[in-house]
């Protein structure tokens, strides 16, 4: 993608946005549309964008396969934790009421760490699959597209 | 209005279908593909189903192209010619849409208040949600609250299937077993 003047200007120009829109879409889930799901989905793709506009190399030297390992699984233990540490406050797995003193607040902050580790696991995911397939060698030339 | 656009979003995915099925260019269909996600994104808005049109669009028509672009630049950019062109799966297909589409006869219509699902528990999750939770997006209140455990099995499916592409064909296992 060297010789794409157009394409490595408009990513340039992309991926903050989109980066910041991933950020808004997770923690603005209890608000309106979107949660972790699509906001691991919208973080990941600030970074595909990069990797396939530039190059794969930089974006895994950026982030290295052993983060996106260890993100992939942090996401489901922090969901996890979660329900444990309501356990241990008195409650039943992944019962968000006993979480704070006031049973709203734990509802809305169980929600919010519930959702951020489903969007982490997402991204994780996301990033594993992507460099999965492009960090093979590809079968068809760049020019043959 | 609404129904306007409903018919035209149906013929459109009809018409995208249709030539996914016939176009042998696999970087068209990719495309299409993403097309089709998109109209199906538009048609769950018009449903008033804003999430999961949400996630039509971010996972149907982005990363799922992106993936396929990446399968396609792994393998054959053409599909194959077939040999001969048999009536067999166009028959079980025909079939299957068939019945799919007897299926659907019994199902209650689009936004019917009697409809089973919403008499039984969702009414309650709409009635108890504000006390209960009191987060705006109802989705999210159910999604991540009433059915936290359902959510921690998809994040769990979601894992598992990372950690499966990444032993198949990742190839970042650097670590080999020392030789002795």
């Amino acid at each position: 993608m060297e010789h794409h003047l157009i394409l490595r200007v408009v990513t340039r120009l992309l991926v903050a946005p989109i980066l910041l829109y991933g950020l808004y879409v997770q923690w603005h889930g209890d608000y309106g549309p979107g949660g972790g799901f699509q906001a691991g989905v919208i973080f990941a793709v600030a970074f595909i964008l990069y990797g396939i506009v530039f190059n794969l190399r930089t974006l895994r030297e950026m982030i290295p396969d052993r983060l996106v390992h260890v993100l992939l699984a942090f996401g489901v233990l922090l969901y996890s934790g979660v329900g444990v540490v309501s356990m241990f406050n008195g409650g039943t797995f992944l019962d968000y009421d006993p979480l704070f003193a006031d049973r709203i607040d734990g509802q809305h902050y169980g929600i919010l760490m519930i959702e951020f580790g489903v969007g982490v696991t997402v991204f994780g995911v996301m990033m594993a699959i992507y460099y999965s397939f492009a960090g093979r060698p590809p079968s068809i030339d760049d020019k043959d597209w | 209005m609404e129904l306007a656009a409903t018919l035209f979003l149906f013929f459109a995915l009809v018409a995208t279908a249709i030539s996914v099925a016939l176009v042998r260019s696999l970087f068209a269909v990719v495309m299409l593909s993403g097309v089709f996600s998109l109209l199906a994104a538009l048609l769950f808005i018009v449903m008033d189903a804003v999430d999961v049109a949400f996630t039509e669009a971010a996972v149907g028509a982005g990363i799922s192209s992106v993936l396929m672009l990446g399968t396609i630049a792994l393998t054959a950019r053409n599909e194959k010619k077939p040999e001969r062109y048999s009536l067999v799966p166009l028959a079980i297909v025909t079939l299957t849409g068939a019945m799919l589409i007897y299926g659907t006869l019994d199902m209650p219509l689009f936004g019917d208040p009697t409809a089973p699902v919403h008499t039984h528990v969702g009414a309650q999750f709409i009635e108890r949600s504000p006390a209960d939770i009191d987060v705006p997006n109802l989705v999210t209140a159910v999604l991540g609250s009433y059915r936290g455990f359902d959510t921690l099995g998809e994040v769990v499916v979601v894992f598992a299937a990372g950690i499966g592409v990444v032993l198949l064909i990742g190839g970042t296992v650097t670590r080999r077993r020392r030789r002795r």
